[in-house]
């Protein structure tokens, strides 16, 4: 909403000097935010100037121009601008003729745009200034000629200052307007709040006219057969006639000036009438061309389907809940959004009907949403209007109609009305200082109410308090109380700080979450935050569980690339109304955005890069259906039913983290050769996680659509089981993407990802560690070389040995693998470091020994595996 | 270097086999305990490596030495000599090894220090195979703004991104026509006649809570929204709010400026301020917009926008099945990159949604 200051002025005595930045902050105080602030961008010396004489001069190109002799001040006087009382100005326009009063923008002025004003030579004269349109001052689009001060009705001695003559030196401030205020949608209701803030006297503009009862009823019908939510789609409906309006008059310029400010277009006078009236009392009205209507007016829900054409010259469709304002001949207005073209005011229009009516919110705000046509009458509509109000618009604009078109207030006219008075809000004492935490006197409580309209009364000790009609927001003792709050001033709130129970501090997950974010980090990991949209194919690539790979080398290379021509689908989620077209749906994977990230880096020059990000994916599962069709209202604790079908109807979510790594781990240093990033540093990066939350990750040979079809591992966590036997669970994949993945990202070949659903890692989390004693007697250690057939994964070699090994073994790690000359073709050595420990005492060496080979005997019953001396 | 004290010179030095000989001299002479004596000094004040005196020590202090014969020769000494001559012998050989052993410690310690100087290496050209990590501010502030909570005995709570429109609108107060269910700018997802919606803003946990917690509740919801806003300067549409709710017994509006104040001085420094400006929610009655001032907030001190806040709504309540007129609550909610923005000096939203790593690694592990 944009007020203009004059406008302000006329309801509330504004302090000589008072800028709009002072405007702003007094409005601010009570709610309203500030937006911004308007002016005409015009100064300096703009003068009233009388042609004297012209004369029209040929081009080469044609045109011909005018060579004026403009007189801008009187007599022997100096010129605005210091100049002669005569200046030659050179004018394109001919609709002007000599004797016509224009507006001279004279040398040293300064024009929208910003358009600076100075003597210049042209077409062969000095042009010592310009004859300007309304266009050119800011006010209005009219470009057809210059302005003449006769179509404003206007006459002023030459010589005159233009700009405050046409109302240009006015500003508005721009404040929003939040849903609660429709009051604030108009110069009243705005000054209301600037009495609130400072404390000047509101004059209301709604008491200071005379509303005179029409004697002749025009007939009106409200004929709702479908009412939304039960309300009837028009409590109030006024019609008032003026006959006799003269159509050539032009609407006065400080009209023109103050609809410019507040952002619309001077149309006609009588259209503008009606928008004035709007924008000063807040009520939106139409004006119809009486002699177009034929019969009475019948305001009906449309029939579903059909059709009407808006001013707009848009045929609209329409819906049972759209409300029409009809007349014998059919729809004539889309009630509260948009007029109709066959009953529409234009440059004939002698005698109007105008109409002030009260809409449903709902049904105005449905309607305006439905054919998109938010206008400066449904945006009012939709957030409440005054229904007192309407009568006193229609006087309003009847009383302008008759000032400044010459027409002449006819009897004829309706009332319509089923509105009730707002029912009274009991408040209890002390309510407010106890929801505030601020004693408030009592007068204090009924002062501010008082203020904001509203009617007081005594019951028994209690306060009774009748909000004002424009304020349907008041609802209860709530609102009453901020309304309280607010005028007294929530600067006055004291500071006290609560305190709560005792707490338990972050749960395990969350500790988890953050312990996992820090280790990455802390060891060479770089966090980012992906918008979680991606498109099909990611998804399709990305989202499908990873899967136990064949241990035949052919068969992985043909699946791999099958998987990659025909991905499987995934079941995911699509975004409606996306910003994007490209990437509609919800992430089943971090992956991808983590790629378009990497890349991106990439194509910074930032090229060895190791990223994460900890985020929730979307997962649907196939075939369910989520949401639920009917939302129970609101304000009520849904049925236990209904709370748990809204619990089931949400989308599985888990928490993932994803990892990228591209380029070198380590880069070349001296003294260091750079080791490239791959599969090993994914998997890295998944012990990093283990370790973090102290779950054991287990590492599988693994195969994933997207991964390389030899280099993928399949994680798993140990899943405790209600019975003796612990089963596993897969939690995720780490390896290097298929080259031609990596390359539809623009990224190199290798690629190593890993990603990991910390839900099912957490939740392997124990809450209580616990330990085996630290044995203290000497170790023995020995090394282990055994050789198995390649397909053996190490992991499950060390197993079988340390399994063997039994309780003397302390630790067993992987040192070597070997293949080449002294091993067969097919087969690796593996050579393990092992180190034994007593539990009391010191071991023989032929103890550590015997352990040793019962290892090799388990490595040996089940892989085959052969010592190699 | 510390040589001993020598003993007198001989008068004539000669082969102390050869004087032993001689019938007017001793078996074991003075003189020729002394020149060897004399000789091995020299021998070893000569020696410069650990070599050269492992030589020495053979030739001066080994079998073959000539202070080992002129020792043999003690069995052949007199009886009555013995004592005398096994004296000068022994303090001979002892001086011998005291400056062998004094030398060899000389030397070792400037070889040693001689090694470790030749290790000498660039300190400044260190190589290494950690990489330089980096944790989002985004992640960083939140998880710092949630400890500030946690410290006062709030706990933190959390719930899905893709959420019921009843969490996210009807039960808190946005009926369906609500105006202000249109002004933010929802995503929806396919069907929408399953009112899924990514949350377009935390409260929905607040509701949450309230369904699943016994009261009172004092809980803080760090998180992901979403709203349909093109990326530019200021707007994501993927952005992170920090949510607060406390239902409890006579909570008034006084206990949310002050949980403001406390929050606001402990993130921002304490000589940050909390403004309250009229404003309305929806879910808030009264209702409240958040302004901060700090002195050094980018282009100055001044106050900003920064969130909205309030007394939780009747209707809110109810729709957790909580009594309005036995319990009161506040809710506040705050923009994390917002926070950013004007707290570390990010001009540029594009800086925090790209994901180029030079923006986290700015801040490494702090914010």
């Amino acid at each position: 909403m944009r007020v203009p200051l004059s406008w302000l002025g006329e309801y509330v005595d504004l302090a000589p000097g008072t800028t709009p930045e002072d405007v702003h902050a007094a409005l601010v105080s009570v709610g309203l935010e500030e937006e911004d602030i308007h002016r005409f961008e015009v100064s300096g010396p703009i003068v009233v100037g009388e042609v004297l004489e012209f004369v029209g001069e040929e081009q080469t190109n044609g045109k011909t121009i005018n060579w004026c002799q403009v007189r801008v001040a009187p007599g022997d006087e100096l010129a605005a601008d210091g100049g002669p009382a005569v200046h030659g100005i050179i004018c394109g326009a001919h609709n002007f003729a000599v004797g016509d009063k224009v507006v001279v923008t004279l040398p040293g002025a300064s024009l929208p745009g910003p358009f600076p004003i100075a003597a210049r030579k042209t077409y062969g004269h000095v042009s010592d200034g310009m004859i300007a349109s309304a266009r050119e001052l800011g006010l209005g689009d009219e470009h057809d000629g210059i302005l003449l001060l006769k179509n404003l009705g206007i006459d002023a001695p030459v010589g005159t200052d233009a700009i405050a003559l046409l109302g240009l030196d006015d500003s508005a401030v721009e404040i929003n307007v939040t849903p609660d205020r429709g009051y604030a949608f108009s110069i009243r209701g705005v000054a209301r709040e600037y009495s609130h803030a400072t404390g000047v006297p509101f004059r209301d503009p709604a008491l200071a006219l005379t509303v005179v009862a029409p004697v002749t009823r025009f007939p009106v019908t409200i004929d709702d057969q479908a009412p939304i939510r039960d309300r009837s789609g028009s409590s109030v409906f006024v019609t008032r006639v003026v006959r006799g309006v003269d159509p050539t008059r032009p609407t006065p310029a400080w009209m023109i000036a103050r609809l410019g400010l507040v952002g619309v277009r001077s149309i006609s006078l009588v259209v503008d009438i009606t928008n004035y009236v709007m924008f000063e009392l807040g009520q939106p009205l139409h004006g119809y061309d009486l002699d177009k209507l034929t019969g009475g007016i019948i305001v009906r829900r449309a029939v579903e389907g059909e059709k009407f054409t808006t001013l707009d010259a848009v045929t609209r469709t329409l819906s049972v809940e759209d409300l029409l304002i009809t007349d014998e001949s059919g729809p004539i207005g889309l009630a509260g959004v948009m007029g109709g073209a066959s009953t529409e005011i234009n440059s004939k229009t002698v005698n109007v009907l105008v109409e002030a009516a009260n809409f449903d919110p709902v049904s105005i705000a449905r309607s305006a949403r439905r054919h998109k046509l938010p206008s400066e009458a449904s945006k009012r509509f939709e957030r409440g209007v005054d229904p007192r109000v309407a009568a006193v618009a229609a006087a309003r604009v009847v009383q302008l109609l008759v000032d400044l078109a010459g027409g002449v207030a006819d009897d004829l006219g309706s009332v319509y009305d089923t509105t009730t008075a707002p029912l009274p809000i009991v408040l209890p004492t002390g309510f407010v200082s106890g929801l505030i935490g601020l004693n408030y006197t009592g007068d204090e409580v009924r002062d501010a109410l008082v203020e904001v309209g509203a009617s007081l009364h005594d019951v028994g000790g209690v306060l009774h308090v009748t909000p004002p009609t424009w304020r349907p927001d008041l609802t209860d003792k709530w609102t009453l109380a901020e309304e309280v709050a607010r005028i007294v001033g929530y600067d006055r709130i004291p500071s006290v700080l609560p305190v709560a129970p005792p707490g338990r501090g972050l749960t395990r997950t969350q500790t988890l979450r953050r312990t996992v974010a820090q280790t990455l980090a802390a060891t060479g990991h770089t966090e980012v935050l992906t918008y979680p949209f991606v498109s099909e194919r990611a998804n399709n690539l990305f989202g499908v569980p990873v899967s136990p790979a064949q241990t035949d080398a052919g068969a992985s290379a043909a699946d791999a690339g099958a998987a990659s021509a025909a991905p499987v689908l995934v079941a995911q989620m699509k975004v409606a109304n996306p910003l994007d077209g490209e990437a509609p749906f919800l992430r089943t994977s971090m992956l991808p955005g983590l790629l378009q990230i990497a890349h991106r880096n990439r194509s910074r020059g930032l090229v060895d890069l190791a990223i994460y990000e900890q985020g929730l994916v979307f997962r649907p599962e196939a075939g369910v259906t989520y949401g639920t069709a009917v939302l129970p209202a609101g304000g009520a604790r849904p049925s236990a039913e209904a709370e748990a079908a809204l619990i089931a109807g949400i989308v599985p979510q888990p928490l993932l983290v994803g990892v990228v790594l591209v380029g070198n781990d380590v880069r070349h240093q001296p003294g260091l050769p750079a080791v490239a990033a791959g599969w090993q540093s994914a998997l890295a990066a998944v012990q990093q996680v283990a370790l973090a939350t102290g779950v054991r990750i287990e590492v599988r040979q693994g195969r994933h659509p997207a991964l390389h079809p030899g280099r993928t591992a399949e994680l798993f966590v140990t899943v405790p089981a209600a019975t003796s036997a612990a089963s596993t669970v897969s939690v995720g994949f780490a390896g290097e993407l298929l080259p031609t993945v990596a390359d539809d990202y623009d990224l190199p070949a290798v690629v190593a990802v890993a990603e990991i659903n910390l839900g099912l890692v957490f939740a392997q989390a124990d809450g209580t560690r616990t330990v085996t004693p630290i044995r203290t007697m000497p170790a023995a250690t020995q090394d282990l070389s055994l050789v198995v057939a390649v397909t053996v994964p190490a992991a499950t070699l060390l197993a079988a040995v340390a399994e063997g090994a039994g309780d003397l073994l302390e630790n067993i790690d992987l040192v070597d693998d070997y293949r080449g000359a002294g091993v067969e073709p097919g087969q690796k050595s593996l050579t393990f470091a092992l180190r034994f420990r007593g539990e009391e005492r010191t071991l023989t060496a032929a103890e550590a020994s015997a352990a040793r080979l019962a290892g090799v005997a388990v490595a040996a019953e089940r892989f085959g595996a052969t010592l190699r001396e | 270097m510390s040589v001993p004290s020598l003993p007198p010179e001989p008068t004539t030095p000669s082969d102390p086999v050869a004087a032993g000989a001689s019938a007017a001299e001793p078996l074991i002479s003075e003189s020729a305990v002394n020149a060897a004596v004399v000789a091995a000094l020299a021998a070893i004040a000569a020696a410069g490596t650990t070599v050269a005196l492992k030589l020495v020590r053979s030739e001066h202090a080994g079998e073959s030495s000539p202070l080992s014969k002129l020792n043999a020769l003690m069995r052949s000494v007199p009886g009555k000599e013995k004592a005398a001559a096994g004296k000068l012998v022994g303090q001979a050989r002892g001086t011998v090894t005291k400056a062998l052993t004094a030398r060899e410690d000389e030397i070792g310690t400037a070889e040693a220090a001689a090694r470790l100087l030749a290790e000498t290496v660039d300190v400044t050209a260190a190589a290494s195979a950690w990489k330089a990590g980096a944790r989002h501010p985004i992640s960083l502030l939140s998880e710092r703004a949630a400890d500030v909570f946690v410290a006062m005995g709030w706990e933190v709570a959390e719930g899905p991104e893709l959420e019921s429109e009843w969490f996210n609108f009807d039960g808190l107060n946005f009926d369906e026509d609500h105006p202000a269910r249109a002004m933010q700018d929802t995503f929806f997802v396919e069907p929408t006649d399953a009112h899924l919606v990514l949350r377009t803003q935390t409260s929905p946990v607040q509701l949450r809570a309230l369904l699943s917690r016994e009261l009172p509740v004092y809980v803080v919801a760090p998180g992901r929204v979403f709203r349909t806003d093109e990326l530019d300067a200021t707007h994501t549409p993927v952005f992170h709010q920090i949510e607060g709710i406390a239902i409890d017994k006579g909570l008034t509006m006084a206990n949310l400026r002050g949980t403001l104040d406390h929050f606001v001085q402990a993130l921002f420094g304490p000589e940050a301020k909390v403004r309250l400006r009229p404003n309305y929610f929806p879910f808030t009655e009264p209702s409240a917009e958040l302004d901060v001032w700090h002195p050094t907030f980018k282009d100055g001190a001044r106050w900003i926008e920064w969130g909205g806040c309030g007394m939780v709504h009747a209707n809110v309540l109810r729709s957790a099945g909580i009594d309005p007129d036995v319990y009161s609550g506040f809710a506040f909610g705050v923009g994390v990159e917002r926070a950013v923005m004007f707290r570390n000096d990010v001009k540029d939203m594009h800086d925090m949604v790209e994901g180029d790593i030079r923006f986290s690694q700015q801040y490494g592990m702090t914010v």
